[in-house]
């Protein structure tokens, strides 16, 4: 019985390292096809789904004037997503068409998929959900470890963490329907751009945070305070020259797994970015992140635009992954 | 005879190079009570947690030397020879432990006592409450929760749940009682009901007790074993020890000149 | 001046939890406006295809069901591993790696299921749904049970093998007893957090507007229909997306709540 309870815990707790590895291997192999295609050039190439044709005598690429109609697709797409059946089957010939041209060797067109706008826009998102989320995060922090006495405190700490606990999609209908129409207001420009989906995300990881910076200033141990309030130190002073300094590791280690969380966060960007494969000439205007376009193509996409598609999704985990390894075995092991 | 007789014992810990108990000899007889005493890290928890090879939850530990066991039935082995399973559980059947704070578990004050039983495989429903029923009585606990029982223990107080994990112990008939400071934790009035259920103990069991309170190895122990840095530096009967030790370092622990 | 700034400061803290505060409010309110202003218990009555949410609640909670029932023992057992047999190094590797997947961006984990239980089985289905909401459970599940019985103290351990009692026996008798609060708190609030996830089932168990137990076939999803029917031109779907998204949070508050009251009770 020992024996066997001992295995059946053991090959659980390997399960997860299966796991991990296999998610690695799965989306490497699926992305295969567009690695093979686009290599490196992925992460620079600013266009997706686009037609060119290949010119042999010269061999530079001219494009084919799709841009529009690609574009308008797109967003036809959106609109109809139930009823994009019609498309589906479209997409999916020409996909075949191009294959098949390109095994004959006389191909003259073929589609080519490049990473650079989603990557762009989910770093962009992140960064200003980040600028947006972290002062207020803080504040709040300060204010539930050091301010607010005990059971108020306990009350905030609790609501702050059911903010935490709403569902991400909630977020992205009130961002919609509610914040992102006030900030358009105020800042002029699109509704669903940039700005809003990274205003909304910074709400989103804002309790994530605060919650996760004020377990690290807990951590101060008591005496210390103490011994400098007992030398004249304002509440302030004490924040900044003694919690601030002793859990600073442990803060950075918080931002940068909030940092992680909001990389990876799908649905409440999804409603607000826009979703459309152009990169973005100003901070209010739409754009796509690399979630948003798994979510709304995965479904009508097949062949070299799933692969692509995969693509991003390794190059988000990865990014994820080192992300997070970085927060939590150099910042968070390091504070404890 | 003793009951268990330590021989050319050492011991050392895992990823350490000293051995933390150095060659001792030492004799636990039966029934009486032997305490341990010493100055903290003197090894004397060391040596008692080997008795029953409570050890061996953590791997990696160096045992040398011979701890031999005379059971009931007068039949001797060394415990350091134990390495199956089903082995190492008949043995703690036979040594059983009290640690230094109270250990009730997550269960009912009868299921706690209940519990070494059963998984000893007493099954039979009446025998399970009269031996509960007898322990609990031997541990003098019994007029304090007799209406209780399938209350659960953690209600009891600090001293009840050190003589309700004596019950546990006590309740599966063992041959050996290995205390561990068993009343550090506890306050006066505790300790001395516990002292007293000791001493009244030691007519069915052989005790070795840890204590790092000298007024209680020399009110309740028969025999005392002095141990500084490792080693057993002196063992004799416990008025000697206190009276008119031979070793110098006893005599300056017992007159409180270090420790 | 230090008092000043000192006062500043201080202001400046309370101003931002009163920021925070107003979010959830205003989200809250929007919700219970917005919502309660759909809801009617026809609701509960009538499937998607009949404009009702019957068959997308169940649905929701037989994936949250099912992904429990799949990853709850796993994690479990994976956390006593790590925290009661793993030695050294391969349970710190596991410690971490289960970390590092807590955080991983649960779009990639659907994209993963897609591609190993979707494809494999041509085409999207409750049970692949129900896997991906398993994984991302599974260390939730590790992480509290791991810590959890960490706060178990060693002799707790040490009297159940002093008794005689073998090592899965301590285990299960005694130190999961004595953490079971803790574990279960974890297991409501990892419930919760699956039982409101969107992107691991849109292309795993997408949604479907008709009642099913079929877990073969694409299977009702509260979550995705929410997204779909939110984005959908007319006003009538986007109440009812508003009605769906109402029940939602209700549930999912309520369960995190719960999991929170019974930690709270204990102690």
């Amino acid at each position: 019985m020992e024996k066997i309870f001992q295995k059946l815990s053991l090959s659980s707790a390997s399960l997860v390292f299966v796991l991990l590895i296999g998610i690695f291997i799965t989306l490497y192999t699926a992305a295969k096809p567009a690695i093979d295609e686009f290599g490196f050039d992925f992460v620079t190439n600013p266009d997706w789904n686009k037609e060119v044709s290949l010119n042999p005598t010269s061999l530079t690429d001219t494009v084919v004037d799709m841009e529009e109609d690609s574009l308008d697709g797109e967003i036809i797409d959106e609109d109809d997503m139930e009823i994009a059946d019609e498309d589906d089957d479209a997409i999916l010939d020409e996909d075949e068409d191009d294959m098949m041209l390109d095994d004959e060797d006389d191909a003259v067109t073929k589609t080519i998929y490049g990473g650079l706008v989603p990557i762009i826009g989910t770093l962009l998102t992140t960064l200003i959900a980040l600028a947006f989320a972290l002062p207020i995060a803080m504040g709040i922090a300060v204010f539930l470890a050091e301010i607010a006495p005990k059971n108020i405190a306990n009350v905030v700490g609790i609501a702050i963490e059911l903010l935490a606990a709403i569902p991400s999609i909630i977020f992205g209908m009130w961002g919609l329907y509610y914040f992102a129409p006030i900030i358009s207001d105020l800042f002029g420009g699109y509704q669903v751009s940039l700005l809003t989906a990274g205003l909304v995300l910074g709400v989103m990881v804002l309790p994530f945070m605060a919650a996760i910076t004020r377990d690290s200033m807990n951590t101060t141990p008591n005496v210390l305070k103490e011994s400098a309030y007992a030398l004249g130190a304002t509440k302030f002073e004490v924040i900044k020259d003694i919690i601030f300094p002793f859990s600073k590791v442990g803060i950075i280690g918080s931002i940068i797994l909030a940092l992680g969380r909001a990389l990876g966060e799908t649905m409440a960007v999804a409603f607000l970015i826009g979703s459309i494969f152009v990169l973005p000439q100003k901070i209010t205007d739409p754009t796509i992140s690399i979630p948003v376009a798994m979510a709304n193509n995965f479904g009508e996409a097949s062949g070299l635009g799933e692969s692509a598609l995969f693509y991003l999704a390794l190059i988000l985990f990865i990014i994820s992954f080192a992300i997070i390894s970085i927060a939590k075995f150099y910042f968070l092991k390091k504070a404890n | 005879m003793p009951v268990l007789n330590i021989k050319k014992f050492s011991f050392t810990y895992p990823g350490v190079d000293h051995p933390s108990l150095k060659n001792i000899n030492l004799p636990i007889k039966k029934n009486k009570i032997t305490a341990l005493i010493g100055p903290s890290g003197c090894g004397k928890s060391t040596l008692l947690r080997s008795m029953n090879r409570i050890h061996d939850l953590y791997p990696g530990n160096k045992y040398e030397g011979k701890i031999e066991f005379t059971d009931e039935n007068k039949q001797i082995s060394d415990i350091l020879d134990i390495k199956k399973e089903n082995e190492f559980i008949e043995l703690r059947q036979k040594i059983g432990m009290i640690f230094q704070k109270p250990t009730p578990f997550p269960m009912s004050i009868f299921d706690n006592v209940a519990y070494g039983l059963k998984i000893a495989g007493v099954k039979n429903k009446t025998e399970l409450a009269d031996r509960v029923e007898v322990a609990l009585k031997g541990s003098a606990l019994w007029k304090e929760v007799h209406d209780r029982l399938n209350k659960s223990a953690m209600g009891l107080s600090g001293g009840q749940q050190q003589r309700l994990c004596i019950a546990r112990a006590v309740a599966v008939k063992p041959e050996v009682l290995l205390f561990d400071e068993p009343t550090s934790a506890l306050d006066p009035i505790s300790t001395g009901a516990i002292e007293e259920l000791i001493v009244e103990l030691k007519k069915d069991v052989s005790i070795a007790i840890v204590t790092h309170n000298m007024q209680q190895a020399s009110r309740i122990s028969d025999y005392t074993a002095f141990m500084y840095l490792g080693d057993l530096v002196e063992y004799d009967k416990t008025e000697n020890i206190f009276l008119n030790p031979k070793e110098k370092k006893t005599e300056d622990y017992i007159t409180g000149r270090f420790g | 001046m230090r008092l000043l700034i000192n006062k500043i400061f201080l202001s400046l803290s309370v101003l931002s939890a009163l920021i925070g505060l107003a979010f959830l409010a205003w989200i809250l309110i929007t919700l219970f406006i917005k919502g309660l202003g759909s809801f009617h218990f026809g609701l509960f009555l009538n499937d998607l295809i009949d404009g009702g949410l019957r068959n997308l609640i169940i649905g929701q909670f037989i994936l949250a069901g099912l992904a429990s029932i799949i990853g709850i023992p796993l994690g479990m057992a994976a956390g006593i591993y790590i925290q009661e047999y793993g030695q050294g190094r391969y349970a710190n590797i596991i410690r971490d790696l289960s970390d590092i997947m807590m955080s991983a961006p649960s779009i990639v984990i659907g994209a993963f299921v897609y591609a190993v239980v979707v494809v494999p089985t041509g085409g999207t289905s409750g049970f692949a749904g129900a896997i991906a909401l398993a994984i991302m459970m599974i260390p939730v599940v590790i992480n509290t049970t791991d810590n959890m019985l960490s706060l178990v103290p060693r002799e707790l351990r040490e009297a159940g093998i002093a008794l005689g009692a073998s090592k899965y026996k301590v285990i299960i008798d005694i130190v999961i007893k004595a953490a079971k609060v803790g574990i279960m708190t974890g297991i409501l609030l990892a419930f919760a957090r699956i039982i409101g996830e969107t992107a691991p089932l849109l292309f795993t168990s997408e949604t479907s507007n008709y009642f099913s137990l079929n877990l073969t076939e694409s299977f009702p999803s509260l979550t995705v229909s929410i997204y779909d029917l939110a984005n959908e031109p007319e006003e009538a779907s986007r109440d009812l997306a508003w009605a769906a998204s109402f029940i939602l949070t209700v549930l999912v508050l309520i369960i995190n709540l719960s999991g929170r009251f019974i930690t709270r009770n204990k102690k």
